[in-house]
C-alpha cells in the first residue's frame, strides 16, 4: 500500500516536472514531428490521394520560410527557379494562344482537383479568385495583381510579332509554372502540376494577350 | 419557428441581392435582418437539451463531462479549447473532447462517430453540443493554456502545418489567411496569424451557413478549408486539425469569441 502512494507520488512529480520545466524539444524535432502527425491525420478520398501531403523540395524550402519570416537564400531561390524553368516546355505546335472566350470560362471556374471533383472533369484556373481581370467581373480576389490591360499595358498589339515575343514566352512560363521567375510564389504551378492542359492554358493566354480580348478592352 | 422559416427566405432571396457587395457589408446585414433570429440558436437549444438527456448505452447524461474546467463546467470552456487533458494524455479541441466525454459517461464509441460523416447521426448531436458549448462561451476573450508542454508543441506543430505547401495547387493555410485585407472573389480574408483575424475567425466557429443551410462545427470548417486546398481528407479530431486549432487560438488570444456566428 504504502509503496502504491509513493508511486503515484512520483508519478505525479515526474508528471508536474515534465509539465513545468521541459523545455521545447529542437526545430529539427518539431519538423520531424510535424512530418509524423501530417502521416496520421490524413486519409485519401476521390482523387486527393496521400502523396499531396508530401511536398516537395521546393514546398518544403519555401514553406520553411514562410513560417520563420527568414526569406530563402539566393542561391537556394536560383535553384527552385532553375528547376522550375526546366519543366516548361513551348507549345507543341509553336502556337501560344487560343480562344479568349474559352479562356474566360476557364479564368471563371474554380473548381478542379478537389476530393468532391470528378477526376476526369475539366478543371478550372480559379484565376479569378485571386486577379481582376477583365472589367466587366467585379467579383475578383486580391492576392495577386490586377491583370486587367496585361496585354495593352505591355504594348502587345500583335501576339504573334517580333516585339511581342518576350512577353508571350514569358507569360506562357509563368502560367505553365510561376516559380521559374519567383521561387516561392504563391501561384499554382498550373502545367507542371497538371492542373490546366496545354489548350487551357492557350485559351488563358488568349484572354490576357488577344488585343481583341476583353481584358485589353 | 415560423419566424425562422421566413427569416430563412429572406436569406435566400438576399444573397442573390447582396452578391456585389463586400461580404462583410453583407453579413453585417444578414445579422442585423435576422435581428434576434440566428437560425444557429435552434442547434444550441438542441445541443443544451442533449447535454441533460440520459443517452447512450450508458443511459448517462454529460452533465459530469469536463471539457477542461471541471467536471460539468461548460461557462467559459470554449475560449481555452483546445487544451491538454490528463486523462487521455492528448491536447483536444472542443468537438473531440466531447467524443471522449460522449465515450466515458454515455457508452458511445468515439472512433465510431469520429468515422461518422458529417451531417449525419451522432455527428449532428456533436454539432449541436458544440454549438451551444461555444455560445456560453459568447462574448469572453480566448485565452487558451500554453503553460504544458504538449500545449506548445502543437502550437509550434500548427505553425508548421498552417504554412505547408502542398497538394496539387501548392496551396498552405497561409496562401490566404497569412496577409492583412486580402479576399477571394468578394469573400474577405481573415489573417489568421495575427489578431483581430485568427480572433474573429477562428472564433466564429461553430457558425450557421447561410449560403448552405447548414450548421458547421470548427472541425468541418477545417475539413472544408483543405477540401479547397486540394489536399486529402483530414480525419476527424486529428491532430492536424487540433493543432492547427492551437496555433489560431493562441493567436486569437484576447480576442472576442462570437460562435456561434452566420457566416456566408
Amino acid at each position: 500500500m504504502q509503496s502504491k502512494y509513493l508511486l503515484s507520488f512520483a508519478a505525479l512529480a515526474v508528471t508536474v516536472l515534465t509539465a513545468c520545466t521541459t523545455p521545447l524539444p529542437s526545430s529539427a524535432d518539431l519538423d520531424k514531428l510535424t512530418k509524423d502527425v501530417v502521416a496520421r491525420s490524413f486519409r485519401a478520398e476521390g482523387q486527393a490521394q496521400l502523396d499531396r501531403v508530401n511536398p516537395d523540395e521546393d514546398n518544403l524550402l519555401c514553406a520553411q520560410a514562410d513560417q520563420t519570416g527568414v526569406e530563402i537564400n539566393e542561391k537556394l531561390a536560383t535553384a527552385i527557379e532553375a528547376r522550375n524553368m526546366q519543366t516548361i516546355k513551348p507549345p507543341a505546335d509553336g502556337k501560344y494562344l487560343g480562344d479568349f472566350k474559352e479562356g474566360e470560362k476557364i479564368a471563371q471556374s474554380g473548381s478542379g482537383k478537389t476530393w468532391t471533383d470528378k477526376a476526369d472533369a475539366a478543371n478550372g484556373g480559379n484565376c479569378y479568385n485571386c486577379h481582376q481581370i477583365s472589367k466587366e467581373e467585379l467579383s475578383y480576389g486580391t492576392l495577386g495583381p490586377s491583370l486587367y490591360n496585361y496585354g495593352k499595358m505591355r504594348g502587345v498589339a500583335n501576339p504573334s510579332s517580333p516585339e511581342s515575343k518576350l512577353i508571350v514566352e514569358y507569360t506562357w512560363g509563368k502560367i505553365n509554372n510561376p516559380r521559374a521567375y519567383n521561387a516561392c510564389s504563391s501561384m499554382p504551378r498550373f502545367g507542371h502540376k497538371g492542373v490546366l492542359t496545354e489548350i487551357q492554358i492557350k485559351h488563358v493566354m488568349a484572354l490576357l494577350l488577344d488585343p481583341a480580348s476583353p481584358v485589353n478592352k | 419557428m415560423k419566424k425562422i422559416v421566413i427569416a430563412l427566405g429572406l436569406i435566400g432571396m438576399s444573397a442573390f441581392a447582396l452578391a456585389q457587395k463586400s461580404s462583410s457589408d453583407s453579413i453585417a446585414e444578414y445579422r442585423q435582418m435576422l435581428q434576434d433570429g440566428n437560425p444557429a440558436d435552434l442547434f444550441e437549444a438542441k445541443g443544451e437539451g442533449l447535454w441533460t438527456q440520459k443517452r447512450g448505452p450508458k443511459n448517462a447524461t454529460l452533465e459530469k463531462c469536463d471539457l477542461g474546467k471541471g467536471p460539468g463546467v461548460v461557462k467559459g470552456a470554449w475560449v481555452e479549447l483546445p487544451r491538454y487533458f490528463a486523462d487521455t494524455g492528448r491536447v483536444q479541441d472542443l468537438e473531440s473532447r466531447l467524443l471522449t466525454c460522449m465515450q466515458e459517461l454515455q457508452g458511445f464509441n468515439a472512433d465510431e462517430i469520429a468515422k461518422t460523416p458529417f451531417g449525419k447521426d451522432e455527428q449532428n448531436n456533436v454539432t449541436a453540443i458544440a454549438t451551444w458549448v461555444a455560445a456560453e462561451s459568447k462574448g469572453m476573450k480566448f485565452n487558451l493554456s500554453q503553460s504544458h508542454i504538449e500545449e506548445r508543441k502543437m502550437y509550434e506543430v500548427g505553425k508548421r502545418i498552417f504554412f505547408m505547401r502542398g497538394g496539387s495547387h501548392d496551396f498552405a493555410c497561409a496562401t490566404c489567411h497569412a496577409q492583412d485585407d486580402k479576399r477571394i472573389r468578394l469573400q474577405d480574408l481573415p489573417n489568421l496569424t495575427k489578431n483581430p483575424g485568427a480572433g474573429n475567425g477562428f472564433g466564429a466557429w461553430p457558425a450557421y451557413r447561410v449560403s448552405n443551410g447548414q450548421m458547421w462545427g470548427a472541425q468541418l470548417r477545417l475539413n472544408d478549408c483543405y477540401r479547397q486546398q486540394r489536399f486529402p481528407y483530414p480525419l476527424f479530431g486529428s491532430e492536424v486539425t487540433i493543432a492547427l486549432g492551437v496555433y489560431m487560438g493562441v493567436n486569437g488570444k484576447g480576442g472576442e469569441t462570437v460562435a456561434p456566428a452566420i457566416k456566408r
